[in-house]
C-alpha cells in the first residue's frame, strides 16, 4: 500500500533531496564490459597457482583431442597423398569359385578381352605356378620356400600395377623366353639379394635375376613373388596360359563402368565366378579402421575435458565460498546479483579458455612432433584449433553456472558479518 | 526543518523458525546532514539495523525509507542502484583488495556506476586527498597502517558522494590515535554536508557524536541529542 501511495511523494523528495549537480534519476548500477573483463582477470591473478592447476585438466583434455585429431589427419594426409600418386583406378580380377565351391580359373584369353574394353589403359596378369619354389641356391631344402611364390607374369604387369623397379630391368618379350626372373621387394630381401645379376634356384633350374621391384602398395602380393616370363613358364613348367590375377588400369572417370563390364568380359559363360576388387578401397578401409581408433581416443579426450570442467566448477565453488566478503563488499558498492553472477561466470570461462588455449598449443606441438618423427606433413585442420578453444569456452560457461548462481545468492550482508 | 534521509517506522526483523527477534519495532528518523551514533552491546540488534538501513537486508515488517524511497518493494537492481549512488559503507575490517593500489581501491567505489576507468581514478584521487592520503595513492594496503587503510576505505565510501555514509565500527580495529583520526575525518565529511551514521559498541566513540541512539534487545532505549559543540568534548 505504502509503495503506490508513496510514489508521488518519492518524486518530490527526489527533486528536493538530490543536489543540483547530481544527474537525474533513474540511475542504475552499471558494469562496463571492460571492467567485467578486468574483474575476471583479477580473480585469476589473485591465485595464479590455483588457476593454473584448475585449467590444467582442461588443457590436458583439449591437448589430447587436438593431438589425436591432428595425428590422425596428418597420417591420413599421407595416405591420401600416396593414393593420389598411385591412383585409384586400378582394378584386380581374380579367379573366384564356381557354384560348387571348386576353383574356377580365369580363361586363357581373359587378358586380351579386358584390353578391348573401352577406357582400359593398361592390363597385366600374373599366374601363380603352384608347387614351384624359388631358393637362393640348389643347397636349400625344398620345404624352406620362405613364403615366396613363383608366378608367370605378363609384360604389361608393370604398367598396370604401377610397380617400380629398384634395380635392373623388367621382363620383355625377349627375356620372357629365357630363365630370367624379376623379384618382388620382400622376395629379394628373403633371398638376400640387393642387386640384379645373381642366380637363383627356381623350380629346379637356374634363373638369372634381372630386376628387383620396389614395394607395391596396391598389389602387395607382388612383394613376395618371383616373376618369370610366360613362355619360359610354359616351356619348363607346363604353364597353360590361364592367369590367376589380372591387373587393369583404366580412365579414372570410367572405373565404375569398366568394373561392371569386367566379369562378363572375362568369363561370359559364368560372370559370377569372377572376383573384381579395387585395391585402393582396401587402403581406404584400413584408414577407416584408424578412424574408429581415433574416435575412441577423442572419446577419452572428451572425458578428460569433462573432468577438467568439473575441476573448474569445483575450484570456482571453493572460490565463491572464500570470497563471500568480497561479494558482500561488491554488493555494498552497488553490484547487482547479475553483476556478481557475470563476474564469476566470466572468471570460469576465462579459466577454462586459458586451459583451452594452452591445450590447443600443446596439442599442436605434439602433432608437429609426431608428424616430424614419422615424416608426415603437418595437417591440423584450423577448424579443429578454433573448435578446441570454443569448446573450452562452452565448458567454462557450463562449469561456471553453478558457482555463479551461488555467488549471486550470497547475502549482501556478508561483508559486515565478521 | 531538514528532510529525512532515513525513516524507519515499526521495523521488525526476525530470523529462522521459531523466530529469533533481532529488531522488535524500531522507529527512527535521521535528517539530512546529521551525525549520529547507534550504540549498543553486541547482540543488541544494531548490526541488523545497519543492514536494513543500508538496504543489504529487508525488514520483516514495517516501513523503511532511504532518501525518500520506500525500499520495501524495490527489486534487487533498484536496491543495488541505491547502494551504488546514495549509500556509502565503511567496514570494521576495511575490506580493501590486497595487491591493489589505494587509488584503484577507492576507484572501485565507482565501479558499478559505469563511469569510465579514467574518470573513476580522477575522482578517487580527489577523495584520497579529502581524507589526507593524497601522497599515498600508489601504496598497496600492506604498505599502509591500519588508520590509513580505514581512511582509504572511507575515501572509497565517499568517492561517489553518497547522501548517506554508514560506518560499522569504523574504529573497532584501530588503536586510539588512528581511531581519533578516523572519527575526525567522519566529522569533516559531516561538516561538508554528508549524513554520517556510525554504528558502535564503544560509548567513548558515541560520546563524540551530537546524537546517540542507544539500542538494546532490538529496541531503541534512548535517543539523546547534545549541542553540536558536544563533538568537541
Amino acid at each position: 500500500m505504502s509503495r503506490i501511495d508513496a510514489q508521488p511523494v518519492d518524486e518530490t523528495h527526489e527533486a528536493r533531496l538530490i543536489p543540483p549537480a547530481a544527474p537525474a534519476r533513474p540511475k542504475r548500477s552499471v558494469l562496463r564490459p571492460g571492467d567485467l573483463f578486468s574483474l575476471g582477470l583479477h580473480g585469476l591473478k589473485a591465485r595464479p597457482m590455483r588457476a593454473i592447476l584448475a585449467s590444467l585438466g582442461i588443457a590436458i583434455g583439449i591437448a589430447a583431442m587436438i593431438s589425436v585429431v591432428g595425428i590422425s589427419t596428418s597420417s591420413q594426409a599421407l595416405v591420401k597423398e600416396k593414393l593420389a600418386a598411385l591412383g585409384t583406378n586400378l582394378l584386380t580380377v581374380t579367379a573366384g569359385t564356381d557354384l560348387f565351391g571348386a576353383a574356377a580359373p580365369l580363361p586363357e584369353g581373359a587378358l586380351a578381352s579386358i584390353r578391348r574394353i573401352p577406357g582400359v589403359e593398361h592390363a597385366g596378369s600374373t599366374a601363380t605356378l603352384e608347387g614351384i619354389g624359388v631358393y637362393r641356391s640348389v643347397e636349400i631344402e625344398a620345404s624352406r620356400t620362405g613364403g615366396l611364390s613363383v608366378a608367370a607374369a605378363d609384360p604389361g604387369l608393370l604398367a598396370a600395377t604401377g610397380a617400380r623397379l629398384l634395380d635392373g630391368a623388367w621382363l620383355n618379350e625377349a627375356t620372357a623366353r629365357f630363365p630370367t626372373v624379376v623379384l618382388g621387394h620382400t622376395a629379394a630381401e628373403r633371398l638376400g639379394l640387393q642387386q640384379a645379376g645373381a642366380l637363383v634356384w627356381l623350380g629346379g633350374h637356374e634363373f638369372s635375376v634381372i630386376g628387383i621391384l620396389d614395394r607395391s602398395l596396391l598389389a602387395p602380393e607382388l612383394d613376395t613373388s618371383a616373376l618369370i616370363g610366360a613362355p619360359i613358364a610354359a616351356e619348363l613348367f607346363g604353364f597353360d596360359g590361364s592367369p590367376t590375377t589380372i591387373y587393369e588400369r583404366s580412365d579414372e572417370a570410367l572405373v565404375d563402368e569398366v568394373r561392371a563390364l569386367l566379369p562378363g568380359t572375362v568369363n561370359p559363360a559364368a560372370p559370377n565366378e569372377v572376383k573384381v576388387s579395387r585395391p585402393s578401397d582396401v587402403l581406404a578401409a584400413k584408414n577407416t579402421v584408424d578412424q574408429a581408433f581415433t574416435g575412441l581416443l577423442v572419446g577419452v579426450g572428451s572425458i578428460a575435458l569433462l573432468v577438467g570442467g568439473i575441476g573448474v566448477a569445483n575450484t570456482m565453488v571453493i572460490s565463491v565460498l572464500e570470497r563471500r566478503r568480497e561479494i558482500g563488499l561488491r554488493r555494498s558498492l552497488g553490484a547487482t546479483r547479475r553483476h556478481i553472477r557475470l563476474q564469476f561466470l566470466f572468471e570460469a570461462v576465462l579459466l577454462s579458455a586459458l586451459g583451452g588455449l594452452a591445450g590447443t598449443v600443446l596439442g599442436w606441438v605434439i602433432t608437429a612432433i609426431a608428424a616430424g618423427a614419422n615424416g608426415w606433413s603437418l595437417a591440423v585442420p584450423p577448424l579443429v584449433l578454433i573448435a578446441g578453444v570454443l569448446v573450452t569456452i562452452a565448458v567454462g560457461a557450463i562449469a561456471g553456472v553453478l558457482p555463479a548462481v551461488r555467488a549471486a545468492r550470497t547475502s549482501p550482508t556478508a561483508a559486515l558479518s565478521g | 526543518m531538514s528532510r529525512p534521509v532515513v525513516e524507519l517506522r515499526g521495523v521488525t526483523r526476525s530470523f529462522g523458525a521459531p523466530p529469533t527477534v533481532a529488531l522488535a519495532g524500531v522507529d527512527l528518523t535521521v535528517d539530512e546532514g546529521e551525525l549520529l551514533a547507534i550504540v549498543g552491546p553486541s547482540g543488541s540488534g544494531k548490526s541488523t539495523m545497519l543492514n536494513i538501513i543500508g538496504s543489504l537486508d529487508r525488514a520483516s515488517s514495517g516501513t523503511v525509507r532511504i532518501a525518500g524511497h520506500d525500499i520495501g518493494g524495490m527489486s534487487d537492481a533498484e536496491l543495488s542502484a541505491l547502494r551504488a549512488y546514495t549509500i556509502g559503507f565503511v567496514f570494521q575490517q576495511f575490506h580493501l583488495a590486497e595487491g591493489v593500489t589505494a587509488l584503484d581501491n577507492v576507484a572501485a567505489g565507482l565501479l558499478y556506476t559505469g563511469l569510465p576507468a579514467r574518470r573513476r581514478r580522477e575522482r578517487a584521487q580527489r577523495a584520497l586527498e579529502q581524507v589526507g592520503l593524497g601522497e599515498r595513492v600508489g601504496h598497496r594496503p600492506h604498505q599502509l597502517s591500519g588508520g590509513e587503510r580505514q581512511r582509504v576505505a572511507i575515501a572509497r565510501a565517499v568517492v561517489g558522494e553518497p547522501q548517506l555514509l554508514l560506518a560499522d565500527e569504523p574504529t573497532g580495529s584501530l588503536d586510539t590515535r588512528s581511531g581519533t583520526d578516523v572519527l575526525e575525518i567522519l566529522r569533516g565529511l559531516h561538516s561538508a554536508g554528508t549524513t554520517v551514521l556510525v554504528i558502535t559498541h564503544d560509548n567513548d566513540v558515541a560520546a563524540q557524536m551530537p546524537r546517540r541512539v542507544h539500542v538494546r534487545d532490538g529496541r531503541i532505549v534512548s535517543d539523546e541529542r547534545s549541542a553540536p559543540a558536544g563533538a568537541a568534548a
